[in-house]
């Protein structure tokens, strides 16, 4: 008993305590402010740079600079699918109530990243293609990655009881990370086997340095926004889910 | 694996004492087919084109008419519980209902489909072509689709939930199935295409039977 007791003490920060919704809670609420100021920062160094400092591209003119939305946002979109999935089989197996809220919680910033992806990319197909849209693979798959969002959430929303919800919506998003990778190879076959000459999403050769700065900082900009979220979700989530307990109740934010 | 044929059997004498649904979704499958050379017109050589597209197309939606049944009517009078109590492995019972399924609803497309074919006007080459694809991609469909008939057990409006948690999986299938068809008729080969169909039905072979009994157990909980 004395063991594991020093055993925690002798740690900074214990990393299991944090799993239990009535902890996580205040922690989450300190660290928001804190993500809302680096997505402040990044998102402004990352607009200076793509406005002001990245030079006209040489063949797409003022037109290319959406890239700087575009491409974070179809990144996050892909890697908030990869973490989403993570917590959510990892609810499944430990059967920890935070995972498959943190897994609920992303679903919708997920989703509008897809669809951000999927809107920036039209806005910058119909000047550099002259199409809204076309059949290409990446394009495909990132549809389909919306569609699976789409199904996560009407899922979760459709089923009352809240562990049947996370339950099932784990094993529809384990499901879909399966598929993704085999749904973005046919997509990626079907259209070289059948549309010959497509329009090609591969950028200017060589990307200029400033370029590259840009999108890194909006990228970094779209992470802390997406955390900032994400955890005044889940704290929402937190809040609906144990309104309930005692502590739920003897919270400010609740009493008034 | 005498488990795995009691199932079987059940399910399709249950399905032979109720042969509308079966015919319904059957009907559903001619129907819609016959819709598209009306719609888009007599055209032979546009028909042609479309034929692998709109016949693959409509085996994936009326699969789907079928899956509500997978499951549906043992949860609801308690059938699904027993089973899940017996000592066998739900696995295997599981996979007994996904194969009674495909029998019921994936082989009599596979059957049918040259049928279909003929009004498509597509060559004989095309045909055998195409019955190849939908008898190994159509277990692929009944299997994939077992995952979603779980996990809307019992939930609201859970046939179109159902079609929007199965349909985005379909897609590989559609696209090998399909491209199959079409590669034949511009004289590509066509190994490929039931090499991946081939790939899909063993991997989803390997691990959706247990994904579908989790989800069975997750609804029945």
């Amino acid at each position: 008993m004395t063991d594991t007791n020093n055993f925690d003490k002798n740690r900074l920060v214990n990393w299991f305590k944090l799993s239990s919704p009535s902890t996580f809670y205040p922690v989450a609420g300190k660290l928001i402010p804190f993500f809302w100021v680096l997505t402040a920062i990044f998102g402004l160094a990352g607009l200076w740079v793509s406005f002001f400092v990245a030079p006209v591209d040489a063949v797409q003119g003022q037109g290319y600079r959406i890239i700087f939305i575009h491409v974070p946002a179809s990144w996050m979109s892909m890697f908030i699918y990869l973490v989403m999935a993570a917590w959510a089989g990892l609810g499944l197996i430990f059967n920890t109530r935070l995972s498959a809220m943190m897994a609920q919680a992303l679903a919708p910033i997920g989703a509008w990243m897809a669809f951000l992806s999927l809107w920036t990319g039209a806005f910058w197909g119909k000047p550099m293609w002259g199409a809204w849209w076309v059949w290409d693979a990446r394009l495909t798959s990132e549809l389909i990655l919306l569609f699976l969002y789409l199904g996560f959430i009407a899922l979760q929303a459709s089923i009352d009881n809240p562990r049947r919800a996370d339950k099932a919506g784990a094993i529809l998003a384990l499901v879909g990370v399966v598929n993704v990778p085999i749904i973005y190879f046919s997509v990626k076959w079907w259209n070289t086997l059948h549309q010959g000459a497509s329009v090609s999403l591969t950028k200017a050769p060589a990307m200029a340095q400033t370029m590259l700065l840009g999108m890194l900082l909006m990228a970094l900009c779209f992470w802390m926004y997406t955390i900032a979220v994400g955890l005044m979700r889940v704290r929402a989530i937190i809040l609906e889910r144990e309104a309930h307990t005692d502590w739920v109740r003897q919270l400010d934010e609740v009493k008034v | 694996m005498s488990a795995l044929l009691a199932m079987i059997r059940r399910d399709l004498l249950l399905v032979m004492r109720r042969k509308s649904e079966v015919l319904t979704a059957l009907f559903f499958f001619v129907v819609v087919t016959s819709l598209f050379p009306l719609g888009i017109g007599a055209d032979t050589a546009l028909l042609r084109k479309i034929a692998p597209g709109v016949i693959w197309v409509a085996a994936l939606l009326s699969t789907l008419l079928g899956l509500q049944r997978m499951f549906a009517a043992d949860y609801a009078d308690g059938a699904l519980e027993q089973i899940a109590l017996s000592p066998q492995p739900m696995v295997l019972l599981v996979a007994g209902k996904m194969i009674a399924h495909w029998m019921v609803c994936g082989l009599p497309l596979v059957i049918l489909a040259p049928i279909i074919g003929i009004q498509f006007d597509l060559d004989t080459s095309s045909l055998y072509i195409l019955m190849g694809t939908l008898l190994l991609g159509t277990p692929v469909l009944s299997l994939l689709g077992s995952i979603g008939a779980a996990l809307t057990l019992g939930v609201r409006g859970g046939s179109i939930l159902m079609s929007l948690l199965v349909l985005p999986l379909y897609i590989p299938v559609l696209i090998f199935g399909a491209g199959a068809v079409y590669a034949n008729s511009v004289g590509l080969d066509t190994s490929g295409h039931f090499s991946l169909l081939g790939a899909l039905l063993i991997l989803a072979l390997a691990f959706v039977p247990w994904v579908t009994a989790a989800a069975v157990k997750i609804a029945i909980e």
